[in-house]
């Protein structure tokens, strides 16, 4: 039996022969994922204009209830995905990473729109955060400003591919040691906003234009 | 050009005469008053020492008694800092008179008015937070759109902002030698930042904003003998029922609100300092970004603007294309602040959903006209930018016009009204909760549906008239109580009275149909023909949305590009309206201001 | 009375609901009410009772002409056994100016001897900023750049996709052709328009002619610009 996907799945040597579908796997990724794919449930909220496309795609015209995802759930505790709408600022992004460590595992990001994506428009601005990525991972990408219901819909069919794609025994969260459960450390506001993984970077930058200074000097 | 005979009626607005008052106040402060004299510019300046009495003169005998919008100015050449009060007179309407004080940039004080009028209170704060201008006396002075701690004072001209490339557009590196590149990959740490030089982080900086606000205290005289404590609860910006990312911080005692603050520029989106790189067309799609329920109407108050200052006229058809553009925007977002106004009242979208349908058809018309569904991007300076299309949704474009104004709009409205007017629920949530008084919308300085239902009937539309208002039949929906219900009812009023307009401008497209709808010179490149100051305001449907530009003369961009928001100064009575009542009560009120965060973070 | 409201609440949704149903009944014998084009249409039309809903995937919503998504480039038909056919876009850069959030690059080509040749060498858009705002293709002189109206853009990787360059925004004017006929059509007729008043100015130098061929090539831009013609 070449089961090398399945490591974990230990069948007794007793059994073995009776055991007609040896890829235990391969069984249950569909239900798994048929499951999962069709209940995804949004955390509820919204950022900046996408928000109003993302509530349109929920109403009657478009009716995001023929995915299993018209559950816009206020907690983050009983979300699956987080559709990131709208134009992420500076001020709000600790607020964000912190609902994204608060969606337990599976989890998913859903960048709608250009602003989330890469700071759209806004980018050139003081207070925008150039792309919700930079945070947190985002696993799909939905450009358009704002995207029309139907192109989000064909985000969110792009997000079920993917959890088409995955597999129960290759999934990371149901492990020890996950490394996608890990915490994001939130980011600080301080004369400008800072990335808490980059305090090295800035610290290293800051002794950097000092020196320089003083060469001027 | 049609064969009607446009004679502009009487409207109902005595002329005010501005010149009379600015004489009085010339008398009474000879020495304090001056006009204002540059080239295209209005109004009078006011020494810093003075404006307090002035601004109580206007307010209680001079008739200037509703103060419209406050803002700073950065003058860097003159290294003076100017801020800039437009007064409104309810009783009289007509042209707002524009008051300055300028002050030392490097030591920029000015006296507070918000005991004279405390709608000025957070535009102050949005100045102090900009510009660094210190109101002395104000009885709150933090940055409100950026946190505290925030490096300097982003719309002063000699800012740079981290992603900085030149001061106006268009920036020289697109064209003709265009590397493309991402301005992260430019700024060494690979992200939107910048940090102040010599500055080091620590690791173990509190969160600035926890900080400000946990430790908001009220005293309250113990009148009872049960100890009670009161607690700061947070609500917001993560929150269904915040219409968005508006945080409120809520001093409670038991579930009685005694204090209510609002935290706000989680969208703060820098729309100021990009307008002020942009050159005059670069700025229309970003207004549709504001208050990105009712894109038409913010484009109309920036060309009103601009045309103001450029002194263009516009052909017949573009008005009255305007005109049914924006009143249709105005029944859109009304269906959209009602669906969300009875959802926090517990109508659970159902009403919402229906509302919806009858929006997504609108919004099918724009579509059709301007591309894009919400971001219509459709108004041009003289005009708009495209003519109506052939057809929407396969039916041609005045049939389908005719069907939804005349039939179905009137049946949803009706419908709405019937299944919910006279709802129990509706009722006992919304009468007598969130009472403002007449005397304090207009202190508060709010403005649309929230002034008109607190009784004052100031609209725009009659008192400041522009497009072709004059020439349309209407009534300036009032209702009298300043509760939520009267808010409710009042959107509902509206919507009426924009299908009434709407009826009338049907034929007059029709007769039209063929006649210019622009002056057809493309518009990329525009120069100011001269320079000076224009205040173009609309009646947005939430308000009074007025757009302050200035501009030197033969410029491309406007060097002050300022947005009087509705939705933001509405919020300034949000805590007057609160006291008193239960935190369930919070929701419903904020939705019956009907807010929208882009417009109030802007 | 209480419970009135609630009533009356309950009877229009009644209403609403009893209707989803009718509608599927004229349409049983016509196809039906789901997956067909014609009902889609009468459905998503003021005339629309019941369920509006778009199916989409199955379904999709058509997109009026003057949809706008991200920008293309329009090029010539390629000829046969040609992958590319000829740039109209002679990158004079009015795009590239007019563009709010400045998310247009433009290097402009250059002939042997140094002086720059009206072609693009490199162009690019990074959708990830671009606001769909429609200015590139309302002012573009040469029609060569227009709004695409595919929106179905969705991608797990923004640093490879999310930047078109030159091979990604060529699009065939025939594309161009199939997606807005009558707009297409509108410009072409004013494009010969001004040809035609060019070729009449080069027969006849007179003074007031040209003057009229300016004022009709003026006139024919117009019109497309009004959009006058679709």
């Amino acid at each position: 039996m070449s089961n090398t996907a399945v490591p974990e799945i230990a069948i007794p040597a007793e059994v073995e022969n009776n055991v007609f579908i040896t890829n235990i796997a391969k069984l249950l990724d569909p239900i798994y994922n048929w499951s999962r794919r069709n209940s995804i449930w949004p955390l509820g909220f919204g950022l900046a204009c996408c928000a109003i496309e993302m509530i349109c795609t929920a109403s009657s015209r478009y009716d995001l209830a023929r995915f299993g995802m018209e559950v816009f759930r206020g907690s983050p505790r009983q979300a699956d995905v987080m559709i990131v709408s709208g134009t992420v600022t500076k001020k709000m992004i600790p607020i964000i990473v912190r609902l994204y460590n608060q969606i337990t595992e599976p989890r998913y990001v859903v960048s709608m729109g250009a602003c989330a994506s890469g700071g759209g428009p806004f980018k050139e601005g003081y207070n925008v955060v150039d792309g919700v990525d930079k945070f947190i991972p985002v696993d799909v990408y939905i450009p358009g400003c704002p995207p029309t219901p139907q192109a989000l819909l064909n985000g969110l069919i792009a997000l079920q591919e993917k959890i088409d794609q995955q597999s129960i025994a290759t999934v990371p969260w149901y492990r020890k040691n996950d490394p996608t459960a890990e915490m994001v450390p939130v980011p600080r506001l301080g004369p400008d906003l800072y990335d808490v993984r980059q305090i090295d970077l800035i610290k290293r930058e800051a002794a950097k234009a000092q020196a320089e200074a003083k060469v001027t000097a | 050009m049609s064969e009607m005979t446009l004679e502009a009626p009487a409207v109902g607005v005595q002329e005010y005469s501005a010149t009379a008052v600015i004489a009085t106040l010339k008398e009474r402060y000879p020495e304090h008053v001056s006009d204002d004299g540059r080239e295209g510019y209005e109004g009078i300046i006011v020494h810093p020492d003075k404006i307090v009495e002035v601004a109580r003169d206007l307010q209680s005998e001079l008739g200037y008694n509703y103060l419209a919008s406050l803002t700073g100015v950065d003058l860097i050449e003159e290294n003076k800092l100017e801020v800039v009060y437009h007064t409104a007179s309810i009783q009289h309407g007509g042209d707002p008179l524009v008051l300055k004080v300028q002050v030392d940039r490097d030591n920029p004080v000015v006296p507070s008015l918000v005991p004279v009028w405390p709608g000025a209170d957070f535009q102050e704060r949005e100045a102090y937070d900009m510009y660094g201008i210190h109101f002395a006396g104000h009885p709150d002075l933090r940055r409100i759109l950026t946190w505290e701690g925030f490096h300097g004072y982003p719309l002063r001209k000699d800012w740079r902002e981290p992603f900085y490339e030149e001061d106006v557009k268009p920036f020289g590196s697109r064209w003709p030698g265009g590397e493309v590149f991402r301005a992260e990959e430019r700024n060494p740490y690979g992200k939107n930042v910048q940090y102040p030089p010599g500055w080091v982080p620590e690791g173990s900086e509190h969160e600035a904003e926890t900080e400000a606000y946990g430790g908001i205290t009220y005293t309250r005289e113990q009148s009872s003998g049960i100890k009670t404590e009161k607690i700061t609860i947070n609500m917001g910006p993560q929150h269904p029922s915040t219409h968005g990312v508006f945080r409120m911080a809520i001093t409670v005692d038991g579930e009685t609100i005694v204090g209510l603050k609002p935290v706000m520029g989680y969208l703060h989106r820098n729309h100021e300092k990009i307008g002020e790189r942009n050159t005059f067309i670069q700025n229309i799609p970003y207004t549709d970004r504001l208050d990105y329920i009712s894109s038409m109407s913010n484009n109309h108050g920036y060309v009103l603007a601009v045309e103001k200052l450029m002194g263009q006229s516009v052909p017949e058809r573009a008005e009255w294309i305007r005109i049914l553009m924006v009143e249709l925007t105005r029944i859109v977002n009304h269906l959209w602040a009602l669906g969300f106004l009875l959802n926090d009242l517990g109508a659970l979208q159902t009403p919402m959903l229906y509302y919806y349908i009858e929006r997504e058809l609108i919004l099918d018309l724009f579509e059709a006209t301007a591309g894009s569904r919400m971001m219509c991007n459709y108004m041009r300076f003289g005009g708009v930018a495209y003519d109506l299309p052939d057809d929407v949704r396969g039916q041609p474009t005045m049939k389908f016009l005719h069907d939804i104004i005349h039939d179905r709009l009137p049946r949803v409205i009706e419908q709405g009204d019937q299944l919910m007017t006279g709802n129990e629920i509706v009722r006992s949530r919304g009468i007598g909760v969130g009472y403002l008084s007449p005397e304090d919308a207009i202190a508060y300085s709010t403005a649309g549906p929230v002034l008109r239902a607190s009784g004052v009937p100031y609209d725009i539309r009659k008192a400041n008239p522009y497009s072709y208002y004059p020439h349309l039949k209407f009534d300036v929906a009032v209702r009298y109580n300043g509760d939520i219900y009267d808010r409710f009812l009042i959107r509902i009023d509206e919507m009426q009275q924009s299908l009434r307009i709407l009826q009338q401008v049907l034929p007059y497209l029709k007769e039209t149909e063929g006649a210019p709808i622009n002056d057809g010179k493309p518009q990329y490149a525009i120069r100011m023909p001269r320079g000076g100051e224009a205040y173009g305001r609309v009646e947005n449907p939430k308000g009074e949305l007025g757009y302050y530009i200035t501009a030197k003369r033969r410029d491309a961009n406007p060097s002050r590009y300022h947005v009087r928001a509705p939705s933001f100064i509405n919020l300034t009575a949000l805590e007057k309206m609160s006291l008193g009542h239960k935190v369930a009560d919070v929701v419903a009120i904020l939705g019956s201001i009907d807010i929208v965060l882009g417009e109030v973070d802007r | 009375m209480y419970g009135l409201g609630i009533l009356k609440g309950m009877a229009v949704t009644l209403k609403h609901f009893v209707n989803s149903y009718v509608d599927d009944i004229f349409w049983s014998s016509r196809g039906g009410r789901y997956y067909n084009d014609e009902a889609l249409a009468v459905r998503q039309s003021p005339q629309g009772k019941g369920v509006i809903t778009v199916f989409y995937p199955e379904e999709k919503l058509a997109v009026p002409e003057r949809f706008r998504f991200v920008p293309f480039l329009v090029t010539d038909d390629p000829a046969p056994g040609e992958r590319w056919g000829h740039d109209w876009c002679t990158s004079c850069g009015i795009c590239a100016k007019v563009c709010p959030p400045q998310c247009i690059w433009i290097k402009r080509g250059k002939q042997p001897n140094g002086r720059p040749k009206p072609e693009p060498e490199e162009f690019y858009i990074d959708i990830d900023i671009c606001m769909n705002c429609g200015l590139c293709a309302e002012f573009c002189p040469f029609d060569a750049i227009k709004m695409d109206h595919d929106y179905e853009l969705a991608s797990y990787n923004r640093t490879t996709a999310h930047i078109h360059d030159k091979e990604r925004l060529s699009k065939p004017i025939s594309y161009w052709r199939e997606i807005a006929p009558k707009k297409a059509a509108a410009e072409a007729a004013a494009r010969q328009f001004v040809e035609e008043a060019k070729a009449k100015k080069k027969d006849k130098k007179g003074e007031g002619e040209e003057r009229e061929a300016r004022l009709a090539e003026a006139m024919a831009r117009q019109l497309v610009y009004k959009g006058g013609l679709y």
